[in-house]
């Protein structure tokens, strides 16, 4: 195997895990352009969804299971995240920092359920037979490149999500009022938008496509109680990236985050491929600190 | 390092020409739309200025260009004979430039007598924060504008507990304290009564003079009680100037605030 | 602070002195009390209130960046470890024989120190290296973050993936760094050999003596002009700029004297505890000395010292007995602290006493608050 197949191997291994953390960021994104926070327990709702489609393979085994457990993750993130959202982060919406900390202390509690109801061992999601195998490139330059279905599916599901989303708010009337908030809220409020609706409503969206970002992510490993913490940290690095709210934003600071991490693994070794990626960060925001797609604004923000 | 910290007082150095403020051929595009379209506009020492146009003029803009915090997508900000377009904000006012904004830009958890001492203090830098002790000077002048604003004895006062109109006076002050040359002041008497506005009116035109000032407001008896050129904008560009009772009376400028502006296109 | 013309504030005039007077007695009581612990509690138990005092350092200068500059960071983790790591490694190289390796790299199989330890062969290197790595990563990075005007929520989410990245790294440069175990047994501190009775009341009253020093130093700094502007910053960082100050050097000052005081504090654990590990010094941890001083009242630098004191005695005792359920605790406290008692221990009390439970404690111990 000769250097071509590594290196599109890696260029495709970047795009599969830039799926993973545009699943995983877009909820963060969407809250965080709304109202400016972001939720510690995000990677929580990761696991929740690993944890769901486990309980759902038992209830339907066979090769159907796995998608009957996206609608159940879906719902029962979205569900979570609803709790969350009216008994905590709307009491403490004008205050950034201290949801930050109150919903660490819930991403606490999260992994501690997990802990004590599953073990801290974690669970398997075994995929179907029709996810369960491997093309390989036979012959020519790419020759040995092995693609694993089950990261083509993640692929499928990633590009999905970005679609459904972008009709939701390009098309609908929930997008229309999405935007409306998004570019002013006391203006929407005022046009007698029931801001808050809209709020809980795409907070429930993000959860629940972090809910089916955990279906995606048992596929790859074992379902464990921090499951969710090694893929939110990326996912924090794509909204500091992405700019304020910007579905188009995300995609792209996902794809970024996820290629540049897969493409420096080729020369170094995944802990100093993080820290290669903040220093990539550091030195992104020097020349873009509004984000890849900036929004611009004419409050006089404190 | 750039420049001194502190702009040089009025007075003490001969300028050559009476010229403090020019802005030439500013444009601003907020993604395809330009807030400002080529506009100039220029300032002599120690004058009043009012300028006044329909919501979307580009007056606000304006004065976000001058003090740096939006940018010019082409054209120069020239004050004092030296371009600051591209400096940033900080540097801008402590050339000399000071701005009140629309909505009170006070400190609320700071006491009202603390954000004077911070807006009056001459040297600005990061390192001089760690000595002790304040100048008579900024004493004494944090004094005399607690005074002038009318808030010597709310002094201890946390700024967040004043009334709005109380704010308002607060900010001028501070804009004044800074000793700046030229002084921003957008709607300093939104939200203010008919007498709070009139003794407003009678602060601002104390300050000329000593200040050259730029007031943007909608509020025609102030206009009148201020007595300035006014200068009109429309759609980011220059659309008149004249004397308040010139400004009155011309029919284009009642276009543009009527609203009928779309079928007549003005060019100057 | 005499930048103000204020004339009827309570405490000045003849009656300032008394209530200086009796403002001092408390606090004062406590010190003594703190000199005289050696003496008054067990060897173990001496043991750890070093520990949490050393901790306690990093907590004040939480005080500084969080409460007063408005920064969250939740990677002290990493300046905490910068410090301890750089004494440690000291330790390591000072029991060894000229051209010996410790035992970790020897089993890793090294054959010549890695060049970023030779250095730290030097006792004066190794105490400015406590101070000085953690103070200049400090002023770099967050010079770099803030000059672009990069703050509050993303700046927070930066110094987590901060935290990841130190703690990642350390683990997987085993060879270097003793990977997951940390360094750990170590002998002797210039000459001093540590693990008798008189080294660990010595590093003791050394802890004790900084943290008061600490405390006096920079309640006189936040009661300088200094501290007022980064007050005002935190509040109205745009209005401060364009009154003609540049705030990112009073962020980034901030900033690093709260890594320095990390720092500082890593060092010292490391003496009191005999180890220092990734453990100490990830994500995990670094949110958690968050909480020390959300407990106590994160304006309020005895709040931060209380909150530290308090939560870690609390984890000494709950974690051991029953470690699910400290887990949960301290994610109840996470959230209730924040939701229900923003002001902390601290504010707790102020409420007390502006309910007329008595002034003088108010003042007494949420001074500095502000």
């Amino acid at each position: 195997m000769g250097e071509w197949p590594l290196i599109a191997g890696q260029v495709f291994n970047g795009f599969s895990v830039a799926s993973l953390y545009v699943l995983a960021a877009l909820g963060l994104a969407l809250s965080f352009g709304l109202m400016r926070v972001i939720n510690m327990a995000h990677g929580e709702m990761l696991m929740l969804g690993g944890y769901l489609a486990y309980l759902t393979l038992q209830v339907v085994p066979g090769p159907l299971g796995i998608l009957a457990a996206m609608p159940v993750a879906f719902l029962g993130a979205a569900a979570v995240g609803a709790v969350l959202e009216t008994t905590l982060i709307k009491r403490l919406s004008a205050r950034p920092l201290d949801t930050l900390l109150a919903t660490w202390g819930v991403s606490l509690i999260l992994q501690q359920a997990a802990r004590n109801i599953f073990g801290a061992i974690g669970v398997d999601v075994r995929a179907p037979q029709w996810l369960n195998h491997a093309y390989t490139v036979q012959s020519g330059l790419l020759e040995g490149l092995t693609i694993p279905a089950t990261r083509l599916f993640i692929l499928a599901v990633a590009f999905a999500v970005m679609g459904a989303l972008s009709l939701l708010l390009a098309r609908t009337r929930i997008g229309l009022l999405v935007r409306a908030v998004n570019q002013d809220r006391g203006m929407a409020a005022a046009a007698g938008i029931n801001v808050r609706a809209v709020d809980l409503s795409v907070f429930c969206l993000g959860t629940g496509i972090a809910g089916l970002a955990g279906v995606v992510l048992a596929l790859l490993g074992p379902v464990t109680p921090n499951v969710g913490q090694s893929y939110v940290v990326p996912a924090f690095l794509v909204v500091v990236l992405g700019g304020l709210g910007s579905l188009k934003g995300t995609a792209i600071a996902s794809l970024i985050v996820g290629l540049f991490s897969a493409l420096v693994q080729i020369l170094v070794d995944v802990s100093l491929a993080q820290v290669l990626l903040l220093l990539f960060v550091i030195g992104f925001i020097q020349f873009r600190p509004q984000g890849v797609v900036a929004v611009r604004s004419r409050v006089l923000d404190a | 390092m750039t420049a001194q910290a502190t702009a040089p007082h009025i007075g003490t150095t001969a300028p050559a020409s009476n010229l403090l403020l020019a802005v030439d051929g500013v444009t601003v595009d907020f993604d395809g739309f330009k807030a400002l379209n080529g506009f100039s506009l220029t300032l002599d020492r120690g004058t009043l200025r009012v300028l006044i146009g329909p919501n979307g003029a580009g007056k606000s803009t304006l004065c976000d260009t001058i003090i740096g915090r939006v940018r010019a997508t082409s054209g120069r900000v020239i004050f004092k004979g030296q371009d600051i377009t591209h400096l940033p904000e900080h540097e801008i006012v402590r050339r000399g430039i000071c701005r009140k904004f629309q909505t009170p830009g006070v400190l609320p958890g700071l006491s009202v007598v603390d954000n004077l001492m911070i807006a009056a203090r001459r040297d600005r830098r990061w390192w001089s924060s760690f000595r002790h002790g304040v100048a008579a000077e900024e004493k004494a002048r944090v004094a005399d504008i607690l005074e002038t604003i009318g808030l010597a004895d709310r002094a201890a006062a946390p700024a967040g507990q004043l009334a709005h109109g109380e704010k308002q006076w607060l900010e001028i002050g501070m804009v004044v304290a800074t000793r700046a040359d030229l002084l921003l002041l957008d709607e300093p008497t939104a939200g203010m009564g008919p007498a709070e506005t009139s003794q407003t009116a009678a602060l601002i035109r104390r300050l000329v003079g000593q200040h050259t000032v730029l007031v943007i407001d909608h509020d025609m008896s102030f206009l009148e009680q201020l007595d300035a050129r006014v200068t009109v904008m429309h759609q980011g560009q220059f659309l008149k100037e004249g004397s308040v009772a010139a400004i009155r009376a011309d029919a284009d400028v009642a276009a543009v605030y009527l609203g009928r502006a779309k079928e007549d296109t003005h060019h100057d | 602070m005499d930048m103000s013309l204020r004339k009827n504030t309570p405490l000045s005039g003849p009656l300032a002195g008394i209530a200086f007077g009796r403002s001092l007695a408390v606090p004062l009581a406590v010190v003594a009390l703190g000199v005289l612990a050696p003496w008054l509690v067990s060897a173990y138990e001496l043991n750890l209130l070093a520990r949490f005092l050393a901790m306690a350092l990093l907590a004040m200068g939480l005080v500084l960046v969080w409460g007063q500059g408005g920064v969250l960071s939740l990677g002290q983790g990493v300046f905490f470890g910068l410090g301890g790591y750089a004494i440690a490694m000291h330790m390591k190289l000072a029991a060894l024989a000229d051209g010996d390796l410790p035992d970790f790299m020897v089993w890793s199989g090294l054959d010549a120190l890695p060049w970023w330890w030779v250095p730290f062969k030097s006792p004066l290197v190794a105490i400015l290296g406590v101070v000085l790595v953690p103070g200049a990563v400090a002023a770099l990075f967050s010079w770099a973050v803030f000059r672009r005007r990069v703050g509050g929520v993303y700046f927070a989410l930066i110094t987590q993936a901060l935290a990841l990245a130190f703690a990642t790294l350390l683990i997987s440069q085993q060879p270097s760094t003793g990977g997951f175990n940390g360094l750990t047994d170590f002998q002797t501190l210039m000459g001093v050999e540590l693990g008798t009775p008189a080294a660990a009341h010595g590093l003791y009253w050394l802890t004790l003596a900084l943290v008061v020093g600490v405390f006096v130093a920079l309640r006189a700094l936040m009661a300088s002009r200094y501290g007022l502007l980064l007050r005002a910053i935190r509040d109205g960082e745009n209005r401060i700029r364009f009154l003609g100050y540049d705030p990112t050097p009073f962020k980034v000052v901030a900033f690093t004297i709260g890594a320095v005081l990390a720092g500082l504090a890593g060092a010292l654990f490391t003496l009191h505890a005999g180890v220092v590990s990734p453990a100490l010094v990830g994500v995990v941890p670094s949110i958690e000395m968050v909480i020390w001083v959300a407990v106590g009242g994160r304006n309020s630098l005895a709040g931060a010292i209380a909150g530290t004191l308090a939560v870690n005695l609390a984890k000494d005792g709950v974690s051991s007995a029953f470690p699910d359920l400290w887990l949960y605790a301290l994610g109840l406290v996470f959230v209730l602290v924040v939701t229900l008692l923003p002001g902390g221990l601290a504010g707790l009390v102020a409420d007390a006493g502006a309910a007329g439970l008595g002034k003088r404690l108010k003042t007494l111990i949420i001074g500095e608050a502000k």
